[in-house]
C-alpha cells in the first residue's frame, strides 16, 4: 500500500528515510510541537516551498530545463488570490476565483514559454525566462493601482482561515520540542520540571486550519509529482534528459513533453503561490517575484538533490531553517569572534548568505547529487559492498538504480 | 626499413562510452607515406584523433620520435611537429584564406618562399586570398586544409580521407602535392578509402578492421598480391573508384 | 538559412551593376536580410522621430546612445566569453558592481581632491586611475574566478549556471563585507557635471541641453568599440579569437593552448564589465552592491539580441536597448522594462540566433 502511494519510488536509504520521517512528522504535528510565531511561519514556509521546489525539480532535475521564470508563476498565484480577495471580499468564492484566474494566466504564459523553447535552444531559453520574469516583476511593481506596487498588498483571508476563528472550544496540549531538548540536555535529572516548561497551550485557530490545508496541499502535490515522474510520462522525460536526439528518433515529440513539463511545473508553482498568500497574508514583489527568491529555489533544489523529488523536501527544510535560524547560530559564534576585525565581519549574522553560497558552490562540485542523491549513493555503495554486482560498463553510479 | 617516426603499441581508445580501438599496433616509418586502409567504422579516423590526443586513450602508448606522447595535450603534440588534417578539414569558414594560413603559421610570419610554393601547388588559394574560406569549393577547401598543415615545416602529417567527394582532376593535384611533400622527407600517415590514390602514393600500408590493425607491410607487396587484395578487398576496399 | 551569409554580407562582393538592377523594395529586403542590425536601428530611429518632437528626440537619442555605450562595455565581455568558451557567467553582474565600487573608492575617497576641482585636466588625474583601477580589480578577480569557479565546469552548462549563480552571491556578499551593506554616494567629477547648452543661434538644434557626462560616455564607448574591432579584425589575437569561436578543437590542433586564450578573454571581459560598472556608478552617483545585477537584465537582452559571440552584434544590441529604454521611458515610463524584453522576444522570433549570429547556439 505504501508502495502504491509512493509510486514505488522509495527513499532507498535508511538515513534518508529517517530524515524524511522526522521532517514529515514535524510538519504534520507542527503546531503542536513548536511554540511561537516564528516557528509557525517557518513551518508554513517549508510546506509552501516543498511544493515550489518539487515543481522546479520536475523541470530542472527530471528534464534538465533551466528556467528562471518559476517565481513569476509563484507570484501569479499569490497576487491572483490577493487581488481577488481585495476586489471581491474575503470569501472562499473569491479565493477560488483568484486561484482559477491565476491558474489560467499561468497556463497561457507557460504554454507560450514552452512553445518559445521551440525556437531557441537551452541557454537562450534560460536567459529569456530570466528576462521575461524580470519584465513581469517590473510590470507588477509599476502597476501600483492594482498591485500595490512595491508596498504590496494585505490579504484578507476568509474568516475560517483567520486568527479569529476557533474550531475547538478549549485549548489543545502541545509540547515545545526545542525547549524539551534543551531541558533534557541541560538538566536531565529534572524531568518533571523540564516537561512542565515544555508544555504549552495550542490555541487552535483559523491560521492553524490554513496550515493544515497547506500540509494537505503539499502532500497531495508531492505524491502527484512522484506518481508523474514514475509513470510512462516520467520515463520519457528521463529519456529526453539522457539523450534528446535519441528520444526524438524513437518517435517522442520532445517539444510536446517539454512544454507539458513547463506547464505542469508552472501550475503547481501557482498553486503554491496561492497557498503562500493565504498563510502569509501579505504579498509584495520582494517575497514573491524577486530574483533572489528564484536563486533560493535553485539552491534548495540543488542542495536537496536534483531529480529526486525528495530533495525538495530536504532542501526546502534545510534552507528555510537556515534562513530563519542560521543567523542565530552566527550571532552565537559572533560572541566569540567579536573584536577580530575582518573575521567578525565575515561571520556576522548578516552574512549567512555568504556561507550558504560557499556551501552551495562546494556542493555543486563535490556533491552534485545533493543531500538526497548522495545519501542514496552511499546506501547503494553499502549494499554493493555486501553483495558486489557483476561488472558493467557503467562508470558512474546512477542515483536512480 | 627506415626508423619509425611514430609508433603505436596496444592503443585502446573510447569515444563517450563506446570502445573504438581495441589495441592498435602501428609503425610509421620516417620519410615515407604510410596508408591506413580499412572499411568504414574500422577505427582509422579514431586512430588519427587518438594520436593527436583528441580522444580518451584507455591503454597503450604512442611514441613520436622516441618520445612518449601518450598523455600529452593536443597543442603540445601539434607543436612537437605533427600536423593533422581532419576528415572535416576544419577550415575556419568565417576567416579569410589568408587568416587561416596566418593562424596555421604558429611560429610567426609566413615564409615567403614557402608561401610561393603553396601558391604553385594550389593556385586557387592565391586567387581567393582575401575571401572567406567558407566560400571555397570542396576541393579548394581541401587544398587550404593541406596548405595549413604544411605552411610551416612539419615532420609528420596525419591526413584523413582527403579525396572524399572530390573530382578526379583535383585528386590529381592532391597527389602531386603529396609527391612533393614526400620529396621533402615529410613522413605522412594517410587514411584513405580510394585504393588507386593510395597505391600511387603509399610506400607502406596498414589495414584496420574492428579497431585493430590486421595487416601491415609494404604497398608493393599488397599491390602485387591479388589474393591478398581479395582477402582485404573482402573488407570493403576498392569500393570507391 | 546559411548563417555564414548572414554574418558576412556577401552581397558586398557583387558588382555595382547588380545593385543598379535591384528595385528599392528588393534593396530593403536585402538590408533586412543581411544587415538586420542596421535595419532595426533605422526603424527604431524613424518610428520614434515620428512620435516625439525633434529636439526632445535628439536629446533622448544621445542619452540612449550613451546608455548603450555603457551597456556595451558591460555586455561585450559576457558575449565574448560565451562565444569563445561557451561559458555562461551569471556572476558577470558582480564584476560590474565590483568595478563600480573599486573605481568609486578612488574617486570618492582616495583622489577626491582631484575629482572636486573644476578643471577637467585635474579631474582626469582622478578619473583615469579610477577607470584603470576598476578594470584592474575586476580583471584580477576575474582571473581568480576563472581558475577557481569556472574552469572545473567547462562544457557543463547546467553546472555553470549553478556555480556562477553561487559565485555571484559570494562575490556580492564579499562586496558587502568589504564596503558595508549601505549605499555609498559618489559625486561625479566636477568637470563632468552639468551640461552643454547648444548656442541658441544654431538652427533646429539651438538651445538644446546636452549632458556632459553622456557625451563622455558615448566617446568612451565608441573608442573602446573601435579598439575592440581593430583587435578582432586586424590582429593575430583577433584571428585566434574568431577561430576559437568557430572551433575550439581546431585551434588546439593548430598548436595553440586555447585555455590561455580563454583566460585572457575572460579577464578582459571582466575588466570591461568593471569599466562599465564604474561608468554607471559615476552616472548614478550612488553605489549599491546589487547595481550590477540590476543591469544584468539589460545585459542579457543585449547579448541575446546582438547574437552570442559577436562584438558588432553586441554593440548594435546595446544601442537598440539603450534607445528603446529612453524612447519608451519618455512615452510611458512604466513600460520601459517590458518593452525591452518585448524587443528581445520579438527579435528572437524573427532571428532565433540574434541580429548578427556568429556561433550556432
Amino acid at each position: 500500500m505504501l508502495s502504491r502511494i509512493l509510486s514505488e519510488d522509495f527513499p532507498r536509504s535508511k538515513t534518508l528515510t529517517a530524515l524524511l520521517l522526522v521532517i514529515v512528522v514535524s510538519l504534520a504535528l507542527g503546531p503542536f510541537l513548536f511554540d511561537g510565531i516564528r516557528a509557525f511561519t517557518t513551518l508554513g514556509m517549508i510546506c509552501v516551498f516543498i511544493m515550489v521546489v518539487a515543481a522546479y525539480d520536475l523541470m530542472l532535475g527530471y528534464t534538465h530545463i533551466v528556467s528562471f521564470a518559476h517565481t513569476m508563476f509563484f507570484g501569479i498565484g499569490a497576487y491572483g488570490v490577493a487581488m481577488a480577495v481585495d476586489g471581491m471580499g474575503n470569501s472562499f468564492g473569491a479565493v477560488l476565483v483568484g486561484i482559477i484566474g491565476a491558474l489560467a494566466v499561468s497556463f497561457v504564459l507557460s504554454l507560450l514559454l514552452g512553445l518559445l523553447s521551440l525556437r531557441v535552444k537551452a541557454i537562450f531559453f534560460a536567459l529569456v525566462t530570466l528576462a521575461v520574469a524580470f519584465a513581469f516583476l517590473s510590470l507588477v511593481t509599476q502597476l501600483y493601482n492594482i498591485t500595490g506596487g512595491e508596498d504590496g498588498m494585505r490579504v484578507r483571508v476568509p474568516r475560517e482561515l483567520g486568527p479569529a476563528f476557533r474550531p475547538f472550544e478549549n485549548s489543545l496540549p502541545g509540547i515545545d520540542v526545542p525547549t524539551l531538548l534543551k531541558g533534557l540536555l541541560t538538566q536531565p535529572w529534572n524531568i518533571g520540571q523540564v516537561w512542565q516548561e515544555a508544555t504549552f497551550e495550542v490555541r487552535f485557530n483559523g491560521r492553524n486550519v490554513m496550515y493544515y490545508v497547506l500540509v494537505a496541499m503539499a502532500t497531495g502535490v508531492f505524491l502527484f509529482l512522484l506518481r508523474l515522474v514514475n509513470s510512462p510520462f516520467g520515463r520519457v522525460l528521463q529519456a529526453i534528459r539522457e539523450n534528446e536526439f535519441r528520444a526524438e528518433a524513437l518517435g517522442y515529440r520532445t517539444v510536446v513533453y517539454r512544454t507539458a513539463v513547463v506547464i505542469v511545473s508552472a501550475l503547481v508553482a501557482t498553486l503554491a503561490g496561492a497557498g503562500f498568500a493565504l498563510i502569509n497574508r501579505y504579498v509584495n514583489p520582494e517575497n514573491t517575484l524577486n530574483f533572489e527568491l528564484m536563486v533560493f529555489i535553485l539552491l534548495m533544489c540543488v542542495i536537496g538533490g536534483m531529480g529526486t523529488l525528495y530533495g525538495a523536501i530536504v532542501g526546502s527544510t534545510l534552507f528555510i531553517l537556515a534562513q530563519n535560524y542560521l543567523q542565530d547560530l552566527l550571532g552565537w559564534v559572533g560572541q566569540y569572534t567579536a573584536g577580530i576585525p575582518l573575521v567578525e565581519n565575515l561571520l556576522g549574522e548578516d552574512h549567512w548568505l555568504l556561507w550558504f553560497g560557499v556551501l552551495f558552490v562546494l556542493s555543486v562540485y563535490f556533491f552534485p547529487a545533493g543531500v538526497v542523491g548522495q545519501l542514496r549513493i552511499w546506501a547503494l555503495q553499502r549494499r554493493n559492498r555486501k553483495s558486489p554486482p557483476p561488472s558493467g560498463p557503467e562508470a558512474e553510479p546512477v542515483a536512480q538504480t | 626499413m627506415a626508423e619509425p617516426i611514430l609508433k603505436l603499441s596496444g592503443v585502446k581508445a573510447d569515444i563517450d562510452q563506446y570502445h573504438i580501438l581495441h589495441g592498435v599496433d602501428l609503425v610509421v616509418p620516417k620519410g615515407e607515406l604510410t596508408v591506413l586502409l580499412g572499411r568504414n567504422g574500422a577505427g582509422k579516423s579514431t586512430t588519427l584523433r587518438t594520436i593527436m590526443g583528441l580522444t580518451t586513450l584507455t591503454g597503450g602508448t604512442v611514441t613520436y620520435q622516441g618520445q612518449d606522447i601518450t598523455r600529452w595535450p593536443t597543442p603540445k603534440i601539434a607543436r612537437a611537429g605533427i600536423a593533422f588534417v581532419p576528415e572535416s578539414m576544419g577550415i575556419f569558414g568565417l576567416l579569410t584564406v589568408r587568416e587561416n594560413l596566418v593562424l596555421a603559421a604558429v611560429s610567426g610570419p609566413m615564409d615567403e618562399a614557402r608561401l610561393q610554393w603553396i601558391f604553385d601547388l594550389f593556385p586557387p588559394l592565391k586567387k581567393f586570398w582575401d575571401k572567406p574560406a567558407g566560400t571555397l569549393s570542396g576541393g579548394q577547401k581541401q587544398m587550404l586544409a593541406i596548405a595549413r598543415a604544411v605552411i610551416e615545416p612539419r615532420d609528420l602529417l596525419l591526413v584523413d580521407e582527403p579525396t572524399k567527394g572530390l573530382a578526379p582532376a583535383i585528386i590529381n593535384d592532391l597527389a602531386d602535392a603529396f609527391d612533393q611533400l614526400k620529396e621533402q622527407q615529410v613522413s605522412i600517415l594517410l587514411v584513405e578509402q580510394n585504393f588507386n590514390f593510395s597505391r600511387r602514393l603509399g610506400q607502406t600500408v596498414a589495414v584496420m578492421n574492428d579497431g585493430a590493425v590486421v595487416h601491415a607491410g609494404t604497398m608493393a607487396e599488397l599491390a602485387e598480391n591479388e589474393e591478398l587484395q581479395q582477402d582485404l578487398l573482402g573488407l570493403g576496399l576498392g569500393a570507391h573508384q | 538559412m546559411t548563417e555564414e551569409t548572414t554574418a558576412m554580407p556577401l552581397s558586398e562582393t557583387g558588382s555595382g551593376s547588380e545593385r543598379e538592377r535591384r528595385s528599392p523594395i528588393e534593396w530593403l529586403r536585402d538590408q533586412r536580410e543581411h544587415r538586420a542590425h542596421l535595419f532595426l536601428l533605422a526603424i527604431m530611429l524613424l518610428a520614434s522621430i515620428a512620435v516625439i518632437d525633434f529636439r526632445t528626440w535628439l536629446v533622448l537619442t544621445i542619452s540612449g546612445v550613451a546608455m548603450g555605450a555603457v551597456l556595451f562595455l558591460m555586455a561585450s565581455g559576457m558575449t565574448l566569453t560565451f562565444g569563445l568558451m561557451s561559458v555562461l557567467n551569471l556572476a558577470h553582474g558582480a564584476f560590474i558592481s565590483l568595478g563600480a565600487f573599486a573605481g568609486g573608492t578612488v574617486l570618492a575617497f582616495w583622489l577626491d581632491g582631484f575629482a572636486s576641482s573644476p578643471s577637467f585636466l585635474t579631474n582626469l588625474v582622478a578619473i583615469i586611475p579610477a577607470l584603470l583601477f576598476a578594470a584592474f580589480i575586476a580583471g584580477v578577480v576575474g582571473l581568480v574566478f576563472e581558475k577557481l569557479v569556472i574552469k572545473p565546469v567547462y562544457g557543463d552548462h547546467l553546472k555553470q549556471i549553478l556555480v556562477t549563480v553561487g559565485g555571484s552571491i559570494i562575490l556580492m556578499q564579499l562586496i558587502e563585507v568589504i564596503w558595508g551593506p549601505n549605499e555609498i554616494p559618489v559625486t561625479r567629477p566636477e568637470a563632468l557635471q552639468g551640461a552643454f547648452l547648444v548656442p541658441e543661434a544654431l538652427p533646429l538644434i539651438g538651445g538644446i541641453v546636452l549632458e556632459k557626462y553622456r557625451l563622455v560616455a558615448v566617446v568612451l564607448g565608441l573608442a573602446i568599440y573601435a579598439g575592440m574591432l581593430w583587435i578582432i579584425d586586424r590582429t593575430r589575437i583577433g584571428i585566434l579569437i574568431r577561430a576559437g569561436v568557430e572551433s575550439r578543437e581546431m585551434v588546439e590542433i593548430q598548436g595553440y593552448r586555447i585555455h590561455l586564450l580563454f583566460l585572457g578573454v575572460f579577464i578582459a571581459g571582466s575588466a570591461l564589465a568593471g569599466l562599465g560598472g564604474v561608468m554607471w556608478g559615476m552616472y548614478k552617483e550612488l553605489l549599491t552592491p546589487h547595481m550590477g545585477d540590476e543591469m544584468m537584465i539589460s545585459v542579457i537582452v543585449v547579448i541575446i539580441l546582438g547574437g552570442l559571440g559577436s562584438i558588432r552584434g553586441c554593440f548594435y544590441g546595446a544601442l537598440l536597448v539603450g534607445l528603446i529604454n529612453l524612447y519608451i521611458g519618455f512615452v510611458e515610463p512604466r513600460l520601459a522594462a517590458v518593452a525591452t524584453v518585448g524587443l528581445m522576444v520579438g527579435v528572437l522570433m524573427w532571428r532565433p540566433q540574434g541580429l548578427i549570429p556568429v556561433i550556432k547556439v
